[in-house]
């Protein structure tokens, strides 16, 4: 039948109305990992079983009359940093090689109640730390459109999985980037909701206070399905908003007109790529030419790289610190063998389980909140954060939507960066701030390289306005002649 | 002239809130479950569970705040106490912190003790929310295998930490303050206090100086005394420790150290556990607690009678006693199991006597809090009227009572099934006088000589005669009257 033609969208209209069955469209997309999944290798967990008795029980309900859910059949993947209930969930981490949780992530809960199928688990950099996914504790995963170039990450794979077609859809992680920046190296539309937009409960936390869960698709209309059902107040997350959830299916269609988009000089500055430069004018052509007015802004303190790189990097790592304390051996996940005490059983668990970025990030964090240095580090960066979140503020007084470069180059090569920690936290330059802040943004494809390869917008709005984002996204995928899939 | 050194004491009380459920999850907080019967993600620190907090808690903790006068904060935080520990699932505690950035639920307050009839004010620095840790259960088979055995059911506990001024001066003062604060704490409900479940334990911090000074010595804490004779102990062995080691040219080092209460001797834990850096952060799973005026007001408005509040309404009220109030008061249960009493319909003042007197009596052999005692305030009330009508005699009523307590019957019941109604019957009497008089002749003869006090021999075999049911004030004036015939 080849689903993977379809959009989720078009599957689950054709599921509902029986012109399609689930448990064809998650053979399709087993099929498409069989083929494919051996160079991309996106997956880390593929639940055959699981899936296929998931969708044939879908298909059942149909055909006894029942209308099931908003994602009905849709075959979606999951970033390894999710909980799934008895599925395999490692991060990506040799510490949670064999760790089977016994609780869903409320975001996976969701697209199970709406009856989305869970194929597969996706790599990532090890605990959603890196940007390339090469930080995987098991192996790195390689971008579709390009085997010699890195998908990005830390959500990698979850973008590969979708651009290659081993998914419709697939959820991701985005603690400074991870998100917008892999669905920008593979050419597919990534959202990092408000934070407090989607539930944290099951997401295994790099750092809490910038972590959001959010869509990776093929189109924006699938970013505004998927969102719809994984968004909204969840009692066991605290810091989960109390917002109603908007029709973000519906809205798209009412266009730019009259919006105002801002573009922030200073994401257009020196060290930003040419031809990344150039699809991301077009981008703004493209909603000038349907209705949106351009004007520019000034972010001094969230575009300045020294402020929000450094800042970013000192709180994401001081919570990191404290959040990995808990793989200790002692309850769960890896244990080391052979130690004489307590102590030794710690140092050789954690040394044994946890690779270099991890142990880096969490020397750092660890550092930053000692006693003696904490006011210069943790407290400084939080009132950077505050700055960072009034520049955001204070251009949104002046317009109602940001565009700017998700990243500054197209996919770069397996194995440029990974020797280079800071050449590669650069390219977060254009992210990190937004998570500081806690707004919304999407990175929707603008086109491409001369080589072929995609390149990513990004389009950012106030708290909890992922409906004006996905909306603005829209108008540029159908001015791009978009709304196919980008592989 | 050697110099004379004086303790200065400071204390901080854990105390276990009485939530149903612990402070950041669902799991039931009830004590004495098996081991590992109380868990779920959330208190097991799972990868990606998250706190969520029990506004119970925070009511239970504002309840104590404002009972000992602290100052609610409009605006105070979690933060993440920082250490690795088999006990501590996360590798953080949960907890607050006091500092130029960070306010803990409430700082301020005091409590008052009284000593030798002088009042003095403890005050307090601040009481705090936190977590509590698992348990370690070290059992023997498995430590023979290098094991140790993990319970949760107590991770995630609720508990306030209230941490006083270094107010106190002696051992006995820091035992009348812990006292005192838990009598506050139950009276309150805000915590079970039963020290048996580990709800309070205290750390102490002791340093001497000497005597008249100002300045502080070297100070010393003193962790984990799980009671209060304990922790009365304990600061007095470490007194006379600090006090001979500077007599003896010493200097008193900065340390932690556990107290051994079988062998009566403190000494120092391992030194790894003290020199932590917890590199305390703001919890970013959770959001800051805001404490409006309405809320404060809510609280307030549960705030039952406190002791000393409760203890002169008695005495002003029923015109019992002072010393009768305050055992009266030491327990609310008790308090208003007497109050039940007199409402009942039973005299103050007897009510007030056997309530301190048979009822603890009977409660403190069994054991048993009012709550589960047999008696019930209204047939306590019926016997005390008894009484009173003449219907039974004092002496009578001890037996009664005594069934009553073991059978939970009324105690008309009692006397009816029992026959023990008091004999007032004259010609009863007087017959049993008559008796007793022939059958001892040479006393009543020696009585008549002038040995007044044999009166009470007569008045016991009248007694004896009558299984005790003779009516004693009778049986008096009738015994005077033959005798003197």
């Amino acid at each position: 039948m080849g689903v993977y033609k379809l959009t989720a969208y078009e599957l689950r209209e054709k599921v509902l109305n029986g012109e399609a069955s689930a448990e064809g469209a998650v053979w399709d997309a087993l099929d498409c990992i069989g083929e494919r999944d051996g160079e991309v290798r996106a997956y880390l967990t593929v639940d055959r079983e699981g899936a296929l008795r998931q969708g044939a029980e879908i298909d059942r309900r149909v055909r006894q009359g029942e209308r099931p859910g908003a994602l009905a059949g849709v075959p979606v993947a999951v970033k390894d940093v999710l909980c799934t209930k008895g599925l395999r969930t490692t991060c990506g981490s040799r510490i949670l090689r064999h760790f089977i949780p016994p609780y869903d992530a409320t975001c996976v809960a969701r697209i199970r109640a709406a009856d989305g199928v869970i194929v597969g688990k996706t790599n990532c950099d090890e605990f959603a730390m890196g940007s390339s996914t090469e930080n995987s504790g098991f192996f790195p995963t390689r971008n579709p459109h390009d085997l010699e170039r890195v998908p990005g990450g830390s959500s990698g794979g979850s973008a590969a999985a979708v651009a290659a077609g081993e998914a419709l859809a697939a959820l991701g992680t985005d603690t400074g980037g991870s998100i917008r920046q892999p669905a920008s190296f593979c050419g597919v539309v990534g959202l990092k909701p408000t934070y407090g937009r989607v539930s944290r409960y099951g997401l295994v936390a790099y750092a809490c206070s910038l972590d959001q869960a959010g869509p990776m698709t093929g189109d924006v209309r699938d970013a505004a399905l998927l969102l719809s059902v994984i968004a909204g107040r969840d009692a066991q997350d605290a810091t989960s908003a109390d917002v109603p959830v908007g029709d973000y299916v519906g809205a798209l269609s009412r266009g730019v007109e009259g919006l105002r988009v801002g573009l922030p000089k200073e994401y257009f500055a020196e060290g930003l790529d040419p031809e990344v430069k150039a699809a991301v004018t077009r981008a703004a052509g493209v909603l000038e030419r349907a209705g949106a007015r351009l004007c520019d802004v000034s972010l001094p303190v969230a575009g300045h790289p020294e402020y929000a790189i450094s800042a970013y990097y000192v709180v994401a790592v001081a919570e990191a610190s404290a959040n990995l304390a808990r793989f200790d051996g002692v309850k769960y996940g890896h244990r080391a063998e052979g130690f004489r005490d307590l102590l030794e059983m710690y140092c050789k668990t954690r040394s044994e389980g946890f690779g270099a970025e991890v142990k880096r990030r969490i020397m750092l964090g660890t550092y930053a909140l000692s006693a003696g240095y904490y006011d210069a580090y943790y407290l400084k960066a939080q009132r950077v954060r505050t700055l960072i979140r009034r520049d955001f503020e204070r251009a949104f007084e002046a317009c109602d939507l940001l565009l700017s470069p998700v990243a500054p180059t197209p996919a770069f090569r397996a194995g440029e960066k990974v020797s280079d920690p800071l050449q590669m936290y650069l390219s977060d330059i254009y992210t990190v701030a937004i998570n500081l802040a806690g707004i919304p943004g999407v990175s929707v494809p603008c086109g491409g390289s001369r080589a072929g390869l995609p390149i990513g917008a990004q389009i950012l709005g106030r708290p909890f306005e992922e409906e004006l984002v996905l909306r603005a996204a829209y108008a540029v995928e159908q001015g791009m002649g978009g709304g196919e899939h980008a592989r | 002239m050697p110099v004379e050194y004086e303790p200065v004491i400071g204390l901080e009380v854990h105390a276990q809130l009485a939530t149903r459920s612990k402070i950041f999850c669902g799991c039931s907080a009830a004590f004495g479950a098996a081991p590992n019967t109380h868990g779920c993600p959330v208190c097991l620190g799972m990868p990606g569970a998250l706190p969520v907090l029990n506004r119970r808690a925070v009511d239970l903790a504002m309840r104590i705040a404002l009972s000992v006068g602290c100052a609610v904060q409009p605006r105070s935080r979690f933060l993440r106490k920082n250490y690795f520990y088999p006990d501590l699932p996360k590798g953080y505690q949960i907890s607050q912190y006091q500092s130029q950035d960070e306010m803990p639920l409430a700082t301020g307050g005091g409590v008052e003790i009284e000593r030798d009839g002088a009042r003095k004010t403890i005050r307090l620095v601040r009481i705090h929310m936190e977590e509590d840790a698992g348990k370690q259960i070290h059992d023997e088979a498995f430590v023979a295998r290098d094991e140790s055995l993990f319970d949760v059911n107590r991770c995630g506990v609720p508990l306030i930490e209230i941490v006083s001024e270094p107010d106190l001066a002696s051992p006995e003062e820091a035992y009348l303050f812990v006292t005192k604060l838990r009598q506050i704490l139950v009276y309150t409900e805000v915590s079970a206090g039963n020290m048996e479940e580990g709800n309070v334990r205290i750390d102490a911090n002791v340093s001497v100086r000497p005597r008249g000074t100002r300045g502080l010595g070297t100070k010393v804490e003193i962790k984990n005394l799980n009671s209060f004779r304990h922790t009365q102990r304990a600061l007095a062995v470490e007194i006379t420790r600090q006090v001979e080691t500077l007599e003896g040219g010493g200097r008193v080092e900065q340390e932690t150290l556990l107290f051994d209460a079988e062998a009566g001797v403190v000494s120092p834990m391992r030194s790894k556990e003290e020199s932590h850096d917890y590199r305390y952060f703001p919890e970013p799973d959770l959001v800051p607690i805001e404490v409006d005026a309405a809320w404060v007001e809510r609280v307030r408005a549960e705030i039952p009678e406190l002791p000393e509040a409760k203890r002169e309404r008695l005495v002003r009220s029923y015109g019992i006693p002072l010393s009768a109030a305050e055992v009266l008061t030491l327990d609310r249960g008790v308090a208003d199991y007497f109050e039940a009493v007199v409402k009942a319909g039973g005299d103050a003042r007897q009510a007030a006597n056997w309530v301190t007197g048979d009822v603890l009596r009977e409660l403190n052999a069994r054991q048993v809090g009012v709550a589960d005692f047999p008696v019930r305030a209204g047939q306590l009330a019926e016997m005390i009227r008894l009484v009173e009508a003449g219907t039974i005699s004092g002496k009578i009523a001890r037996t009664v009572f005594e069934e009553m307590a073991k059978t939970g019957k009324d105690a008309r019941k009692i006397v009816e099934a029992q026959g023990l109604t008091q004999i007032s019957d004259a010609g009863a009497l007087g017959a049993s006088v008559e008796q007793v008089i022939a059958a001892h002749p040479k006393e009543a003869e020696r009585y008549r000589n002038g040995e007044q006090k044999l009166l009470a021999f007569f008045v016991g075999q009248v007694m004896k005669a009558t299984r005790g049911k003779a009516n004693p004030g009778m049986v008096n004036e009738m015994l005077k009257e033959r005798l003197a015939g």
